[in-house]
């Protein structure tokens, strides 16, 4: 039985300890706000915070977490739209199809968090996630308004 | 009448056809109270005002159900704050005999293919909503108004809300004929309004296809024959027997297997190590040599489909100044689209239910019907939100896939996931294909001549052989056909294609052909000019003198992009324009090559004449996501194939563009108000060609070949 922290909540789940957390939050615990894109690290559709620092959580075994405090997409706000990062991908109209938001939002409020004020240079190095519809230009204008407002 | 499953899906095949792909939307009703009346059949007025309007094409991430409600609510006079969106189930479309038309999204066409009846129906919704509010007060229609969802009664100034006739007019007869608006008395129609559908997306509720669940649900890892056109021999499902969570190791269809289990993880980890016999049916030697050799032979041989013939390019050719000709090619391409291919399916014996990410529902209905056999009456089809779709689609392996599955199941819902290497390495693929042009100049530098031979693979043979016309697939001329061909002011022209097709399935991607042709045609045209020593500019502007449109929109994007103007110092710029799914697009590029031989792009200025322009905020989404859709295929990606499968897997390997390639990008919107052009793919055609004549400018380096990955870009 492994122990997880995940937006606050404990949640215990009977599970071989190298299952990808991923699949757990996925396929154990019901939240499907964290995207699977590609399982190898690469795509970062499935972005989640582990005390504080964003990770590809596909390539994240359940066993290595320990008592890391997890968040999630549905974790980032109460309301689900409140964090200065949502806000701004409100303002900007940034979504197409959305799939791959969840995991570009936990990116930028890492990012936000670790660099307050980023540059494009910032970004170009911390938002490598894939978005296939190309929404990067209004992501980096989000993340310019938030950092703005932050 | 009650069509049979043949006629049903002849019907939404035509459709799709003619429009591009075949493909559909979502269904997701946002949460409207089930009190509404529905006013027609477009939309569903709720005592609270609130507006639902139904959209039946798909929605994946174009945008288009908030253009579409938007030319409902403005024909409607609604207020727009009070718009919300319901997705058409394909099964209701069926039910009620087709009444909201064509569902397949692709072709660019979802606006511009249902503009008239989507804005009869809110047309019809208001005056039936007026004609509700005159009966309850005794005076004529005619005296009466209507504005943001509020009816006047003119002369005496009294006032009724929407919400508060809208049960009385749902009972009124519907009229046969409304007087849609005229441009200028739109209120909606072309305003940049947020879309509607962007809440869920930010705070990760919006269930995709792949998050569905449902109790008792079961998870599946799929894998199909590596090579295509192989066979499943057999499996050893003993020897995963004991795995975590397995419960069955199936076959589907003669071509594939798959691991059932209680979570899609244990499934395709099993999966990984069941041992499969397959039988590769010859095709196992097939390799990239040897298709770009068989693709190659067609750019001379003696027998070719004509796309356009406009006097005789070979005497012109042969009695010019000078020939110039030169050989491009461009690789077979995966969609690559976010949400990997996924169906759920649960199958009854009698009936079937599928929830899938689907570009034409209609198809997808039909595709389940045809897999479970059962009768089209007996089928649900549940839409979500695509997570991307591109035209992959609007293919129906998926639905196929998973009801032969739940099939095997009978009572359990089942959902069926590819991993990304499945879906890279079973895609039906941008087709390859190659171009060789050959021109003539005269004395002066003037074009005389222009041979335009395509080689390569038809998406129609291997689709729908039966709509080939008289052996050629004139999709295979798009941007370079009669119609939508820039360059008519060529005296001698001709543009012909050589059937070669491969073993590769292939399919719609996004801009379809139109990449691949403007590719060819506009960096020839650069190449031309350069030849004779003209601008690039000015060199187009005379052989684009029959094409107004075009030329409009070339000049629009050189103004604003300062064509001809000083540049930083080693920052070039390149042109390219282009006319495909209705719309004149161009696009000039600025770039920068260091002498090591990397590539800046540091800003693109996209110009689009979409005839009408519904919500320019959105086409702006649509250009600059079209933009990094096509310089992923310009810069880094290719599929290739050795021993007769896809080489290439996960991201890792098939390459896309990420925020560090993207340059700023500058769009010019310029509708002539005359047309409805489509918008999510017209512009992606010249993104490719403006940076390529941009790496010329800068290098003196012609790259004929896509894409620009591992290729020397040093100056020369």
């Amino acid at each position: 039985m492994i122990t997880l922290l995940i937006n606050g909540q404990n949640h215990s789940v009977d599970v071989d300890p190298e299952t990808p957390l991923l699949w757990v939050i996925r396929e154990w615990l019901g939240m499907t706000g964290t995207k699977f894109g590609c399982g190898i690290a690469q795509c970062g559709a499935c972005s989640v915070h582990i005390d504080g620092a964003v990770m590809r959580s596909c390539s994240v075994s359940v066993g290595s977490v320990g008592a890391g405090k997890i968040t999630t997409i549905e974790g980032l706000s109460a309301d689900g739209q409140s964090h200065p990062v949502q806000r701004a991908w409100l303002a900007h109209d940034v979504p197409q199809c959305g799939y791959c938001q969840s995991g570009q939002i936990m990116a930028a409020a890492a990012l936000l968090k670790e660099t307050p004020k980023p540059t494009d240079a910032d970004i170009d190095a911390a938002m490598t996630n894939i978005c296939r519809c190309g929404t990067y230009n209004r992501i980096r204008a989000a993340i310019h308004t938030a950092a703005g407002e932050a | 009448m009650q069509l049979d499953r043949r006629q049903f899906t002849a019907a939404a095949l035509a459709g799709a056809f003619s429009l591009g792909w075949r493909f559909p939307a979502q269904a997701q009703a946002p949460g409207a109270p089930a009190t509404g009346a529905e006013i027609g059949i477009w939309a569903v007025v709720h005592p609270d005002d609130s507006i639902v309007v139904r959209i039946a094409r798909s929605e994946m991430g174009q945008g288009t159900s908030t253009g579409l409600a938007q030319l409902v609510a403005d024909e409607m006079d609604a207020d727009w704050k009070f718009v919300r969106l319901e997705f058409v189930a394909p099964h209701d479309n069926l039910a009620r005999k087709r009444a909201w038309g064509d569902m397949s999204t692709g072709g660019s066409r979802g606006l511009r293919g249902s503009v008239d009846y989507v804005r009869k129906g809110g047309a019809v919704a208001r005056a039936m909503l007026v004609q509700a509010a005159a009966v309850r007060w005794g005076v004529p229609a005619a005296d009466c108004g209507a504005s943001a969802s509020v009816i006047t009664h003119t002369p005496s100034g009294r006032t009724l809300r929407y919400g508060e006739v809208a049960a009385a007019a749902a009972k009124l007869p519907v009229p046969a004929e409304v007087t849609l608006k005229t441009p200028a008395q739109w209120t909606i129609i072309g305003k940049s309004v947020k879309r509607l559908d962007t809440l869920p997306k930010v705070s990760g509720k919006l269930q995709y296809a792949l998050d569905v669940t449902m109790p008792g649900m079961l998870n599946a890892a799929i894998a199909q024959s590596p090579v295509f056109g192989g066979k499943l021999v057999s499996f050893d499902g003993k020897a995963i027997a004991g795995m975590s969570g397995v419960r069955h190791v199936l076959a589907i269809g003669d071509n594939a297997v798959a691991v059932v289990a209680d979570k899609f993880y244990q499934a395709k980890t099993a999966l990984a190590k069941l041992p499969v016999v397959w039988d590769e049916r010859g095709n196992g030697n097939v390799d990239s040599a040897a298709i770009a050799m068989f693709v190659a032979e067609g750019l001379s041989a003696a027998q070719a489909g004509t796309g356009l013939k406009q006097g005789d390019a070979a005497r012109a050719i042969a009695g010019a100044t000078r020939k110039i000709e030169s050989v491009y090619g461009t690789p077979f391409l995966a969609h690559a689209t976010m949400e990997p291919m996924n169906c759920t399916a649960l199958y009854t014996g009698d009936a079937v239910e599928v929830w899938a990410a689907t570009q034409n529902g209609e198809g997808t209905l039909a595709a389940a019907s045809e897999a479970a056999g059962v009768p089209l009456a007996k089928v649900k089809v549940h839409k979500t939100t695509l997570g991307g779709g591109f035209g992959r689609r609007g293919n129906q392996d998926s639905t196929r896939y998973a009801v032969l599955l739940a099939k095997q199941i009978p009572g359990v819902p089942v959902k069926l996931i590819w991993t990304r290497e499945e879906d890279t390495q079973h895609d039906f693929y941008r087709p390859i294909t190659q171009c060789r042009l050959t021109a003539g100049l005269d004395a002066a530098g003037n074009l005389t001549g222009f041979h335009m031979r395509i080689s390569g693979q038809s998406i129609m043979a291997f689709a729908s052989p039966a709509t080939l016309e008289n052996g050629v697939d004139p999709r295979m001329f798009q941007s370079a056909n009669a119609e939508e061909f820039g360059y008519h002011a060529i005296p001698d022209l001709l543009i012909e294609h050589a059937m070669r097709n491969t073993h590769v399935p292939v399919g719609p991607w996004r801009g379809v052909n139109t990449n691949q042709n403007a590719v060819y045609i506009e960096c020839f045209i650069d190449e031309l000019a350069h030849a004779a020593g003209k601008d690039p500019v000015a060199f187009r502007r005379p052989l684009l003198a029959k094409n107004p449109k075009n030329l409009a929109v070339l000049e629009a994007v050189a103004a604003k992009a300062g064509w001809g103007t000083k540049l930083p110092p080693g920052v070039f710029r390149g042109i390219a324009q282009n006319h495909g799914y209705g719309s004149y697009v161009a696009c000039v590029a600025e770039v920068s090559v260091s002498a090591k031989g990397e590539l800046k792009i540091h800003r693109m200025v996209a110009g689009t004449n979409p005839g009408h322009a519904v919500n320019p905020q959105l086409i702006d989404a649509q250009i600059d996501g079209s933009f990094v859709y096509g310089l992923s295929a310009l810069l880094y990606s290719e599929i290739t194939i050795a021993k007769g499968r896809v080489t290439e897997g996960n991201f890792d390997t098939y390459q896309v563009a990420r925020m560090a390639d993207m340059p700023k990008v500058e769009t010019v919107v310029v509708p002539t108000g005359d047309f409805w052009g489509g918008v999510g793919e017209p512009t992606i055609a010249v993104a490719a060609p403006a940076v390529l004549n941009a790496i010329f400018a800068a290098t003196g380096r012609r790259i004929r070949h896509l894409p620009l990955k591992d290729q020397d870009l040093r100056p020369a």
